[in-house]
C-alpha cells in the first residue's frame, strides 16, 4: 500500500495514526497518508528560524534558478512519494483515483502549476510591481528613485490547502522565491500536488527544510494558523469565517464570481455565450473563480435557455476520456447532498432548473461513479436564495437585476467578467470593495494573468514595508 | 508464551475470577441489605420480584439488573446515593460532565483515596519517588481529580501544587466559536504551570491531560524543570500521541496514561511492549470495577478478545453500586497478562456512533 508521509522540515515521519484515501470509483483503499498529530505540528512550529535561515543564504535569482528547474522536474520526471516512484503519468493517475478529476483536466492543471513555476520571474515581478530583486536578498535598496526597504513578517507561511482543483496551488509556490519556507496542510483527498511540488523543488536545489507537510485533522490546522505568522486558507465559507477577522491569513472562501452583462450590450448576449460557457465549465466548474452567476439587466431568460441547451451536451466520461469536461465525486454522499441544497431552493417561488427539460437527472452513475450534470438556474430576483450560490460542480444562476444596483446586490466576488463599455457601470465596479479580480471585456473568469495577483498580494501579505533612510557614514 | 507460563496465568485469571465473584457476593449483600445499603438500591430492590442477595452469586448474574441508566445520577436528591452506613462520614460529591445540562454526580466517602492508593501501588520509585512533590495540572473544581491527585502525592510522601482549568467554560468557548479566547485561557492556565515549576524545585512527578501536557511542553523542557514522571489522562490519548509523548515530550520521563472517570475509578496503562506499537492497554482495578468491552447491538454480550466494541463499566465497592454502564467509548477488547489476569482494553476512544454529539479532546 502507498504511504505518504508527513514530512517535518524536510524529514518524513511515518505516523500510526493514518488516513485511507479510498478510490473514488471502487471505494478501496488507494492510499494511505500519515497524520499529524496537533501536538507534533506545535512543537515542530517552535523553530521557524532555521528553515527560514536556510532559504535566507541563497538569493533570490538563485532561487528563481531553482524555481525553474523545479518545473521541468514537476513535468516531466519521476520523483519520489514517501517510499516509492511517481512518474508524472503515475502523478495524473493517482491525483485522479482520489478525486475523480478526469486526466484531461489534471493535465490542465498540471500545466498551470508548471507555468508558475516556470515563470516565477514574471510572477515575482507581477507581485513586486517590478522590484528589483536584489532589494529583497538585501532588504534595501532604491526602487523607482526612492530609498526602500522590505522585511518579512513571518518566519514562514502556513496554507491550508484544498482537494477541489491543483491549479489553487499555483498560489502559494511563489512562497519559495520570495525566501518564506512552507507549511503546508493537504487536502483530505488531494496529497499529491503539494507533495510533488516539494519533491521537484528539492531536487532543484531547494533546501528540504524550508517544507514542512503535516497532513492532519481541523485541530492541527488550527495549530498551523496560529503558530505561522502568515497563513493561507483554502475552505469554504463557514470554515474561513472564523478567521475573518485576522490579518494574518490570507483568505480563500466561496469565489461567487460573475459574469455581468451591462444594458448597453445586453441585446448581442449570444455574442458572449462562449465566453460564459467557459466561466462557468471549465476545469469542471470546481473552481472558485468559475462564474456561479451570470447577472444581466434583462432577457435572463433567454440567456438561461441557450445555456442550458450548451450545459446539455456535457455528459459524464470516463477519467482517461480525452473529451472528459466534468468531474465525479470522490464521495457520492456530497453529491446527493448538493443536488439536493438545489432542489430545496427551487422549492422556493422564482427559480427554474432550466436544464431540467434537457435531461432526466442532476444526479447520474456512470462505471461506478457519481456525476452532477451542469445546472443553469433562472432567478427572477436576486433575493432568491439560489441567486448567489455556488457548488462543486458546474452551476450558475442567471439573475435579472438592475445595473445600477450592481455590485452592491451580489456582494462579495471574487471575480466580476463584465461585459460592457458603459463607463458609469465599470466605474461601479472598478471602485467597489467588494469586487476582488476585475475582468473588463469578453475574458473567460477563469482566465488568469500571473503577474496580477489573485485575492490578495503574497509579497504584500509575507513582507512590509518600513520607512528607510540611509547616510553614508562621515 | 510457554505452555507452563499460559497453564499459570490461566490458574490466575480462574483465581481472580473467583475473587471477583466473591467481591460480587459482598457488594451486593452490602447495597442490598437495609442495615447498610443506600436508599436507591433498597428502594429498587423493593420493586423487584427477585431478591439480589439471593440470586446474584457470580459477575455474570450482575447482567440481572439491566443495565445502569445514566439519568439516574442527575439531579437530587444526591443522599440517596449514601449507604446506610455510611450515614454518618463526611460525604463528598464529585460531578462528571455537566457543560450543558444537570451533570452527573457521584457521592464518596473514601473511594477516590483507595483507587489513587491502588494506583500508587503501580508507579515505579525512580520515576515517581517517594517525598517528590507534585503538580495537578487539570480540571478541579466539581471533579475527584484535583482532591485524588493531592491525596496521590501525599500517600507518596509528596506535596501537591495544583493548577485549575474548567473544561466547561472551554467548551463553551468552542461552541461559541471563540477560538482565540480558548487560546488565551489555556495560555493562562500554562503560564501558572511554568511559574510554579520554575519557583519549585521538587516538583518531580505531574498529572497533566493530554492538550495541557503538549501546551506545557511547549513552553518548557520537563527534563529542565526536573520532571521525571507524568500521569496523564482526562481525554482520550491516541496510539500516535503515544508515541509522541513518550519519544518527544518526556526527554526520558515516565509517561503513564491512565484511563478513567468519576464513576468508574483509575484504569492504569500495562507498560509498552514494542509489539503493541503504542497502542494503550489498561487494566481497571479489578474487583473494585471491572471494564468489558461489548457488542454495541447487544451490550450484554462480550466481543471476542480483539474485537472492537462498547465499553461497559461495572463499578463495585461498599461507595458506589454501579452495574453495566454503557460508556460513551469504544475499544477493542484486550486479553488478560501477568501482570492483570482480568480483561483489558485497547485504544480507548470516542463510541463512533455518538461522535457528532461528543465534544472531546479539548482540554
Amino acid at each position: 500500500m502507498l504511504h505518504i508521509p508527513i514530512i517535518r522540515k524536510g524529514k518524513p515521519y511515518k505516523s500510526i495514526d493514518v488516513q485511507r484515501v479510498p478510490h473514488f470509483r471502487t471505494r478501496e483503499t488507494f492510499v494511505e497518508i500519515s497524520q499529524a498529530n496537533t501536538g507534533l505540528i506545535s512543537r515542530d512550529l517552535r523553530d521557524q528560524e532555521s528553515p527560514r535561515a536556510a532559504l535566507e543564504h541563497l538569493s533570490t535569482d538563485e532561487l528563481l534558478a531553482m524555481s525553474k528547474q523545479a518545473a521541468e522536474y514537476y513535468m516531466h520526471d519521476t520523483l519520489p512519494v514517501g517510499d516509492e516512484s511517481q512518474s508524472p503519468d503515475d502523478y495524473v493517475n493517482q491525483l485522479s483515483a482520489t478525486t475523480g478529476m478526469p486526466h484531461v483536466l489534471v493535465r490542465k492543471n498540471m500545466n498551470k502549476i508548471y507555468g508558475v513555476m516556470a515563470e516565477m520571474e514574471k510572477v515575482i515581478s507581477g507581485l513586486t510591481r517590478g522590484l528589483d530583486l536584489k532589494i529583497i536578498d538585501q532588504g534595501y535598496g532604491v526602487h523607482e528613485g526612492h530609498e526602500v526597504s522590505f522585511f518579512p513578517r513571518t518566519q514562514s507561511l502556513g496554507v491550508i490547502l484544498p482537494s477541489n482543483s491543483p491549479g489553487v496551488h499555483s498560489l502559494w509556490i511563489p512562497s519559495i522565491a520570495m525566501k518564506i519556507p512552507l507549511v503546508l496542510k493537504p487536502g483530505s483527498s488531494e496529497p499529491w500536488s503539494p507533495y510533488r511540488i516539494m519533491q521537484a523543488m528539492i531536487k532543484a536545489g531547494v533546501p528540504a527544510e524550508a517544507f514542512s507537510y503535516y497532513p492532519t485533522d481541523h485541530g492541527g490546522s488550527g495549530a498551523i494558523l496560529r503558530t505561522c505568522g502568515r497563513g493561507m486558507f483554502f475552505g469554504d465559507s463557514a470554515s474561513v469565517g472564523k478567521y475573518a477577522s485576522d490579518p494574518r491569513i490570507e483568505l480563500h472562501g466561496t469565489g461567487y464570481s460573475k459574469v455581468v452583462i451591462g444594458e448597453d450590450l445586453i441585446d448581442d448576449w449570444e455574442k458572449y455565450l462562449d465566453i460564459i460557457v467557459k466561466s462557468i465549465l471549465e476545469n469542471g466548474g470546481r473552481s472558485c473563480i468559475n462564474a456561479s452567476g451570470v447577472w444581466v439587466p434583462r432577457k435572463g431568460r433567454e440567456i438561461a435557455e441557450a445555456l442550458a441547451q450548451r450545459m446539455s451536451e456535457v455528459i459524464p466520461r470516463t477519467v482517461d476520456d480525452p473529451q472528459a469536461q466534468i468531474a465525479p465525486f470522490a464521495n457520492p454522499d456530497i453529491a446527493a447532498r448538493i443536488s439536493a441544497i438545489v432542489d430545496q431552493g427551487l422549492t422556493e417561488a422564482g427559480a427554474t432548473d432550466v436544464t431540467a427539460k434537457y435531461r432526466p437527472n442532476r444526479i447520474v452513475d456512470l462505471e461506478g461513479a457519481t456525476y452532477l450534470l451542469p445546472t443553469i438556474v433562472h432567478c427572477e430576483s436576486p433575493e432568491h436564495p439560489l441567486a448567489n450560490r455556488e457548488f462543486l460542480f458546474p452551476y450558475a444562476s442567471v439573475v435579472e437585476a438592475n445595473q445600477d444596483s450592481m455590485p452592491e446586490i451580489f456582494g462579495p466576488t471574487l471575480v466580476v467578467t463584465a461585459l460592457t463599455e458603459d463607463q458609469k457601470l465599470i466605474n461601479r465596479l472598478i471602485s467597489s470593495s467588494l469586487v476582488d479580480r476585475l475582468n473588463i471585456g469578453p475574458i473567460p473568469t477563469m482566465q488568469i494573468a500571473w503577474d496580477q495577483p489573485h485575492e490578495g498580494n503574497l509579497f504584500e501579505h509575507l513582507y512590509a514595508r518600513r520607512a528607510f533612510q540611509r547616510m553614508a557614514a562621515a | 508464551m510457554s505452555a507452563t507460563a499460559g497453564t499459570q496465568l490461566q490458574a490466575r485469571i480462574k483465581e481472580s475470577r473467583e475473587k471477583l465473584d466473591a467481591h460480587v457476593r459482598e457488594i451486593v449483600e452490602w447495597h442490598f441489605n437495609p442495615e447498610t445499603g443506600s436508599p436507591f438500591w433498597l428502594d429498587f430492590a423493593g420493586k423487584l420480584d427477585w431478591d439480589p442477595r439471593k440470586e446474584v452469586r457470580t459477575y455474570d448474574d450482575l447482567d440481572k439488573f439491566g443495565f445502569f441508566q445514566d439519568e439516574w445520577l442527575r439531579g437530587g436528591p444526591v443522599r440517596r446515593w449514601v449507604p446506610k452506613a455510611y450515614s454518618d462520614s463526611p460525604i463528598y460529591v464529585f460531578e462528571t460532565g455537566g457543560s450543558t445540562g444537570v451533570p452527573k454526580s457521584r457521592i464518596s466517602v473514601n473511594d477516590f483515596r483507595i483507587d489513587y492508593e491502588m494506583f500508587s501501588d503501580t508507579l515505579s520509585d525512580q520515576y515517581f519517588p517517594k517525598g517528590a512533590d507534585w503538580l495537578m495540572l487539570g480540571p478541579s473544581g466539581p471533579r475527584r481529580l484535583r482532591l485524588a491527585v493531592e491525596h496521590l502525592a501525599q500517600h507518596r510522601g509528596g506535596i501537591c501544587f495544583c493548577v485549575d482549568l474548567d473544561p466547561r467554560w472551554v467548551i463553551k468557548l468552542i461552541k461559541m466559536g471563540e477560538m482565540q479566547m480558548m487560546e488565551k485561557y489555556k495560555q493562562h492556565v500554562i503560564d501558572q504551570a511554568v511559574t510554579i515549576l520554575k519557583a519549585h524545585d521538587n516538583i518531580k512527578c505531574m498529572f497533566a491531560t493530554p492538550k495541557l501536557l503538549e501546551a506545557l511542553c511547549e513552553k518548557v523542557s520537563l527534563k529542565k524543570m526536573g520532571v521525571t514522571g507524568v500521569f496523564c489522562g482526562g481525554t482520550e490519548m491516541t496510539p500516535q500521541f503515544h508515541r509522541f509523548a513518550v519519544e518527544e515530550l518526556m526527554e526520558g520521563a515516565y509517561f503513564a496514561p491512565t484511563y478513567g472517570n468519576t464513576l468508574m475509578g483509575l484504569a492504569t496503562h500495562k507498560v509498552p511492549e514494542p509489539e503493541d506499537n503504542w497502542a494503550i492497554i489498561y487494566f481497571p482495578p479489578n474487583p473494585r470495577a471491572i471494564i468489558d468491552v461489548v457488542d454495541p447491538d447487544e451490550p450484554s454480550r462480550l466481543v471476542d478478545y480483539g474485537q472492537t466494541g462498547r465499553v461497559r463499566l461495572t463499578t463495585l465497592t461498599k461507595e458506589f453500586f454501579m452495574p453495566r454502564f454503557l460508556e460513551r467509548d469504544e475499544a477493542e477488547r484486550e486479553r488478560p497478562c501477568d501482570q492483570y489476569p482480568w480483561d483489558g482494553v485497547r485504544n480507548v476512544r470516542p463510541f463512533s456512533r455518538l461522535q457528532t454529539s461528543v465534544v472531546e479532546g479539548v482540554y
